[in-house]
């Protein structure tokens, strides 16, 4: 019995927490953030040169070829850096194509997508909220797609846009294909921004096994890592700020409200880590609870991160409601891992029955 | 992460399964005899077995066995399950006793461990006092060294048990020039001394486990001092650790939300099934969510401890966690009662939900108060988080280094 991170896993956490300090730091982050567009060549491409592009990805397609809690394990670091990149849909429509094709469709595109010569991304959710499986309405006729997805990031920077369909199947899609239109959402978070994607009569290539739900659970996992994340930096830089802003003389955080306000803060997010853990881990490991325990953490953990969110601005004070201050990138970050793939009530309905209440 | 045991515990866990099978319920002779006797001849021969009190030694009553943290969870799963008896849980067994074997001396040891492990000898703890609660260290009940023994003075209070106790372990102040914490010392006194007057506190439960205990001129040998004088707090400081690793215990957690659905089960919101509407399902779905993190957080914990590692700042939380969900528990309870609320509490013990009544029930929600403050109050608890988790600077405070008032 086992539960903890082993050497490597803390030191892949260490290297891409370094490479994040420096290669996307908070001034970094703001240009980005303010500027035209989420895409940043080049820390893509430094992400990439790490195998975070094809992290899940067997060796035999260039892949690392490690596990959902790796996966999630780094996702936890871009989250507490905010770090804009095609990460979260490239990483889905990736094990999309790895879980669901065949061998000529996985030798087609994993070496691709593994050395992030090639981005991806993944269209799951149709309009009026529904990003459920059972919800899905897209299908293909005669190879062809008509319709439209929601909330699709990094459409405009990617080669292949990975479809759900009716009855928890995917198609792969070139975004270069007739009839794709890419209409940008004036989006709220800025470091994720989303479009939203239609499909005219658009020739497009069903995967061979239906693994939508799946996807679906690893996006849960995911969403509830970067999470952690940014729920935990908020902690830590509240704290920061409580150890140095002085009222009345002291420093805020000697005060019990201001204290205790933080304390709040940290019990809501640190027991979350081993639930994640645990998640990540069973999502390759324990199939019976893979499904209900990717269903918990996402609706507790990015639930937890919009509180905290707010709590943080409250820490701050005037300040913190400022587009100066870096708060409000992770508040708007929460806001997307609470709403794509569905909100947390959506998820403890599933896992309520799932449950068999 | 690897959640799966190795097979040399698996080959631990049916061995243990196979002693209990032969010795669980007593056969023979022994099944005959009284509860109290069948439980204590049990516990004899699964010490002697190497199962319980694995951490005291032979001499002293315990099984002595190599520090090993997975063999004590397997052996704690196999007895629950079983329903065997484990380990006694009182405040002696479970405060006093890892106490004695960090600081006592010898013949300390030798005196007070074996009957208070065999439960020969029950214990109350003497350290809150009506002027000193969280502040603990203002503590003013006094002993003063008369020849060989030890002249108590003075009043503690929520000292759960004493009523029914044969001895108590206190915190009294011996010496009163020097500072606020180093003028207290730990002793040891029977309770049935001439001197001693106990009277019980009635609860808003209508039960009464709570109890004050009047000091008048009490003696106790000199000999009945754990450490040093004046080193009273630093020994109180690791009863206290243990009592904290005591509360937190998320088996509970899990059984309560286990009986939580059977109530929502069995109430009945507009004629159907509680558990069929959607806000009980969505809270007890949170709830579900909350006490997986604990559960999973104590695996890691345990993980650390087994690697003689520090699990970081959530190592302090779960006792705050776990005085949360039992409010949001209760606070559940109390809406799928609904008039349950209105008729008087079955007058029920720490573990509360056994029977499923709305009355249990009632009495659950204002026992989890109880669970809130005892150990350190919840917003005791988030300073400690707050400062020694956080870094966050120490509230200036009044008198910290002033002796006696």
């Amino acid at each position: 019995m086992n539960f903890s991170l082993s050497e490597e896993q803390k030191m892949l956490q260490e290297t891409v927490r370094g490479f994040v300090e420096n290669e996307c730091p908070l001034t970094r982050l703001r240009e980005i953030f303010d500027g035209e567009s989420d895409y940043d060549a080049a820390l893509w491409h430094g992400l990439a040169e790490m195998g975070l592009a094809g992290l899940t990805v067997p060796e035999q397609y260039g892949g690392a070829e490690m596990e959902m809690l790796e996966l999630a394990l780094v996702a936890e670091v871009l989250g507490a850096g905010a770090v804009p990149s095609p990460f979260l849909g490239h990483s889905l429509a990736t094990l999309a194509i790895q879980l669901g094709g065949d061998d000529a469709q996985k030798e087609r595109w994993l070496p691709d997508l593994a050395s992030g010569t090639g981005i991806a991304t993944i269209a799951m959710g149709e309009a009026g909220g529904c990003w459920d499986p059972s919800e899905w309405q897209l299908d293909i006729e005669d190879g062809r797609l008509t319709g439209a997805k929601t909330y699709v990031t990094s459409a405009e920077i990617s080669g292949w846009i990975v479809v759900s369909l009716v009855g928890g199947r995917l198609a792969v899609v070139a975004r270069e294909a007739n009839g794709v239109k890419i209409e940008p959402v004036d989006s709220a978070d800025r470091t994720r921004r989303s479009s939203r994607v239609s499909f005219e009569n658009t020739p497009a290539e069903v995967l061979v096994h239906p693994v939508g739900e799946r996807v679906r659970d690893a996006g849960l996992i995911l969403l509830a890592a970067d999470a952690l994340g940014g729920a935990w930096r908020l902690v830590e830089m509240s704290t920061d700020y409580a150890k140095t802003r002085e009222q009345f003389g002291r420093k805020i955080g000697e005060f019990q409200a201001v204290k205790h306000q933080l304390a709040n803060m940290a019990i809501q997010v640190e027991p979350g880590r081993a639930l994640l853990w645990y998640a990540a881990h069973a999502f390759d490991h324990i199939p019976a609870d893979a499904e209900h325990s990717a269903a918990m953490v996402k609706s507790h953990i990015t639930d937890r991160y919009t509180q905290v969110s707010r709590d943080a601005v409250e820490i701050y004070g005037g300040i913190g409601l400022t587009w100066e201050c870096e708060i409000h990138m992770w508040l708007k970050r929460a806001l997307f891992d609470r709403a794509w793939l569905g909100l947390p009530q959506l998820h403890r309905e599933r896992a309520a029955k799932l449950s068999g209440w | 992460m690897d959640l799966r045991y190795t097979p040399e515990y698996d080959e631990f866990r049916r061995e243990v399964r196979r002693f209990l099978e032969a010795n669980w319920p007593l056969t023979g002779a022994q099944a005959k005899l009284a509860e109290a006797e069948r439980i204590m001849v049990f516990r004899d021969l699964a010490t002697e077995q190497g199962y319980l009190y694995r951490s005291i030694p032979r001499q002293y009553g315990g099984s002595e066995q190599p520090q090993d943290i997975f063999k004590s969870k397997i052996i704690l799963e196999e007895f629950t399950q079983a329903g065997a008896p484990h380990e006694l849980s009182g405040q002696g067994a479970a405060m006093l006793v890892p106490t004695l074997l960090e600081c006592g001396n010898d013949a300390q040891k030798e005196q007070f461990i074996r009957p208070t492990i065999r439960g020969e000898m029950t214990w109350a703890q003497g350290y809150s006092e009506p002027g000193a609660g969280s502040d603990l260290a203002s503590l003013q009940t006094r002993a003063e060294l008369d020849g060989d023994e030890w002249v108590i003075n003075g009043q503690k209070i929520w000292t759960s048990g004493a009523d029914q106790a044969d001895m108590m372990f206190c915190l009294v102040r011996t010496e009163p020039d020097a500072g606020k914490h180093a003028g207290i010392s730990y002793l040891l006194v029977d309770l049935k001394v001439p001197g001693i007057r106990v009277r019980t506190l009635k609860q808003m439960t209508a039960t009464d486990e709570f109890c004050e205990v009047f000091f008048d001129d009490a003696r106790t040998p000199a000999a009945n001092i754990v450490g040093k004088r004046g080193e009273g707090w630093a020994v109180s400081k690791a009863t206290l650790m243990h009592e904290r690793a005591l509360i937190g215990d998320s088996g509970r957690m899990e059984r309560d939300l286990a009986q939580l659905v059977k109530l929502a089960r069995r109430a009945q919101i507009g004629g159907r099934p509680a558990i069929e509407d959607s806000s009980i399902r969505q809270r007890l779905a949170e709830i579900q969510a909350y006490v997986a993190t604990q559960t999973h957080s104590g695996s890691r914990m345990l993980t650390a401890t087994a690697h003689g590692e520090f699990a970081g700042i959530v190592m302090i939380m779960a006792k705050l966690t776990s005085t949360e969900m039992s409010h949001m528990m209760a606070k559940l309870a109390l809406d799928l009662i609904g008039d349950g609320a209105f008729e008087v509490p079955n007058p029920i013990a720490y573990s509360p939900v056994e029977d499923g009544t709305d009355a249990s029930w009632l009495g659950n929600w204002m026992w989890s108060l109880g669970i809130a403050t005892a150990g350190g109050t919840a917003n005791i608890q988030r300073n400690i988080i707050g400062e020694r988790g956080l870094g966050l600077p120490k509230q200036r405070v009044a008198n910290m280094g002033a002796g006696k008032g």
